[in-house]
């Protein structure tokens, strides 16, 4: 217990960090199951496209050190852009050619289920394959920079950008849902799918954008974490994509601010349980949360509110 | 003729729950689809919006063959419908939902609300409250307010009386006639015969997929055999509401 005490601060600043980016990811997990009542398994993979795509970006600008002011926020936004644009399009892509033609043959969630599972493994092989299994690193885009502390911690740029550009997605992203018609349509799609077409939407283009939307959320998320972490790998998604689901479903799968809830409350749980049991069991202490809820409380932290119509 | 439907087939699976029905809903007329449950009227209805695709037969509406056009284009071409159950996105407020009735067109303008407000002054009062924490008859309501909000041709309207106080239905049944009066065709599904038919012009009786009689609803009214099997006791004559 005396860890937890030492290193409150250090584990509170780390686990905002990391839980924004579960937060991220786990939207698209929320808006997917909102509204096709699915989980979009694959969903790890559009992420680690994104990561791919913003190395690229910097790969194509040719970064090789660290860039400060003006230059630095050009490239983060060019990353950023690329980041959504990788993994909105495999998103999108994705729905097309391994959900859609299940659900317009009005297949079981198993067999959506399964082709999730086999469109996952499909992406991790092709990215493996073509750019091998080894981790690869970032150039270092971003000093560092420590800019105050609080306590024992060390609040450093690179963590409040983090925290900082999820809060602002979260945030456009609930203006969007619940300010825009499009939002509307997205939201009635996920209460009362025949009263949605009843209404005049388009269900289908409503889920490819539901998808779309997801994606580039997950893809703020690969860009955010390149920048963090300065490391990729064919299969970044896999542990990243579980917690993220775990988020979801601690914030209460299919509401939107439960799922960045969710990421930051885990975030902090497996940061100030690793403090005490040590790193190695973060882990299994997330993982350790995911039953526990699933157990105790299935609905989540606030309920599955985008859903709420069909329990 | 706004509506027509011919020789319509539609399946669930191996079943025909419609074998072959056909029925003509004419500009500025109430016609009312009776029958007992599990007849084959909200299959019917939902076929008619595009919910459920006919295995064979066609559907004519406003001289556009629509059989296989998406649901929610039908919308737009002026069909519009209060399901059955009521269909009320329950995690909206009411104002939401009837932003979602004038979805094809974008933001509502202010006339519109107004007008659903002034025939249901009660969904007014609750403008902030959520569609899923209304009461039976509020929800029925809402759901006839929101199909007017796209401004339809043709309103099809899913048992709207279904487990509601008889005053409320008597005040939604007025209210219908009223939406009629102002040049809304209407298009009713209901097991509540006797009302349904004493505000219809004409009618048609279904029994397991198919018409089984049709004609004036005065006519159905007074058939014995509709009498026995769907209205119960026989109406009063000064039950009748004025059809003028
Ligand atoms: N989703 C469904 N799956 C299978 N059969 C159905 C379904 N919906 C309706 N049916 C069947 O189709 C027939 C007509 O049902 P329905 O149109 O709901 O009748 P009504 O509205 O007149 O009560 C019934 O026999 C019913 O059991
Ligand atoms: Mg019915």
């Amino acid at each position: 217990m005396h860890a937890f005490v030492t290193q409150f601060w250090p584990s509170t600043i780390d686990g905002l960090t990391i839980g924004s980016i579960y937060g991220l990811i786990a939207l698209g997990y929320t808006l997917v199951y909102g509204v096709l009542r699915l989980i979009n398994f694959a969903h790890s993979e559009v992420f680690m496209v994104g990561t791919f795509a913003s190395l690229f970006t910097l790969h194509g600008l040719g970064i090789t050190h660290a860039e400060t002011g003006f230059a630095l926020v050009g490239v983060l936004i060019l990353m950023g852009l690329a980041g959504m644009a990788g993994s909105g399009i495999t998103a999108v892509v994705l729905e097309r050619v391994a959900y859609r033609p299940l659900r317009k043959r009005g297949s079981s969630r198993l067999a959506a289920l399964i082709s999730a599972i086999g469109a996952s493994f499909f992406l991790q092989e092709v990215f493996a394959l073509r750019y091998g299994r080894d981790l690869l690193s970032f150039p270092p885009l971003m000093n560092k920079t420590v800019l105050f502390h609080i306590g024992s911690g060390q609040v450093r740029a690179d963590k409040v950008l983090v925290v900082v550009a999820a809060l602002v997605m979260a945030l456009a992203l609930d203006r969007f849902v619940n300010g825009s018609r499009l939002g509307r349509g997205v939201r009635a799609t996920a209460q009362d799918p025949d009263t949605a077409v009843l209404m005049g939407v388009n269900i289908d283009r409503i889920v490819m954008i539901t998808f779309l939307v997801g994606g580039m959320m997950a893809g703020v998320a690969a860009m955010l974490y390149g920048n963090y972490f300065e490391l990729t790998q064919y299969n970044v998604g896999f542990l990243l994509g579980i917690k993220a689901f775990t988020a979801a479903v601690l914030g209460g799968i299919g509401n939107i601010r439960g799922a960045l809830l969710g990421g930051l409350t885990l975030g902090l749980i497996e940061n100030y349980g690793g403090s005490v049991f040590g790193a190695q069991w973060k882990d299994v202490i997330a993982f350790t949360v995911l039953v526990l809820v699933l157990m105790v409380r299935p609905t989540g932290l606030l309920g599955e509110k985008l859903t709420r119509a069909r329990a | 003729m706004l509506l027509e439907i011919a020789d319509l087939q539609v399946h669930y699976g191996k079943i025909e729950a419609i074998k072959g029905l056909s029925l003509q809903v004419d500009e500025g007329e109430i016609v009312t689809l009776i029958g007992s449950n599990g007849a084959g009227k909200t299959t019917t209805l939902k076929t008619i919006s595009g919910l459920r695709r006919p295995t064979a037969g066609s559907i004519v509406f406003d001289g556009q063959d629509i059989t296989k056009l998406a649901g929610h284009r039908r919308v737009q071409l002026g069909l519009c419908q209060a399901p059955e159950g009521r269909g009320i996105f329950p995690g909206m407020t009411v104002l939401e939902n009837l932003e979602m009735g004038a979805y094809i067109r974008g933001k509502p303008p202010a006339a519109d609300l107004d007008r659903a407000f002034s025939l249901f002054p009660r969904l007014a009062e609750r403008r902030r409250q959520q569609g899923g924490t209304l009461s039976g008859g509020e929800q029925q309501m809402l759901a006839i307010g929101r199909a007017l909000m796209a401004h339809p041709k043709l309103l099809l309207l899913d048992e709207p009386s279904m487990g509601l106080a008889p005053l409320i239905v008597t005040q939604i049944f007025a209210i219908l006639r009223e939406i009629n009066n102002s040049g809304t065709t209407i298009l009713l599904v209901e097991q509540n015969a006797s009302s349904a038919l004493q505000l219809s012009d004409r009618a048609y009786l279904l029994e397991t997929g198919r018409v089984v009689m049709s004609g004036a609803a005065h006519d159905l009214l007074y058939e014995p055999a509709v009498r026995d099997a769907y209205l119960g006791a026989a109406p009063q004559p000064e039950e009748r509401t004025d059809t003028s």
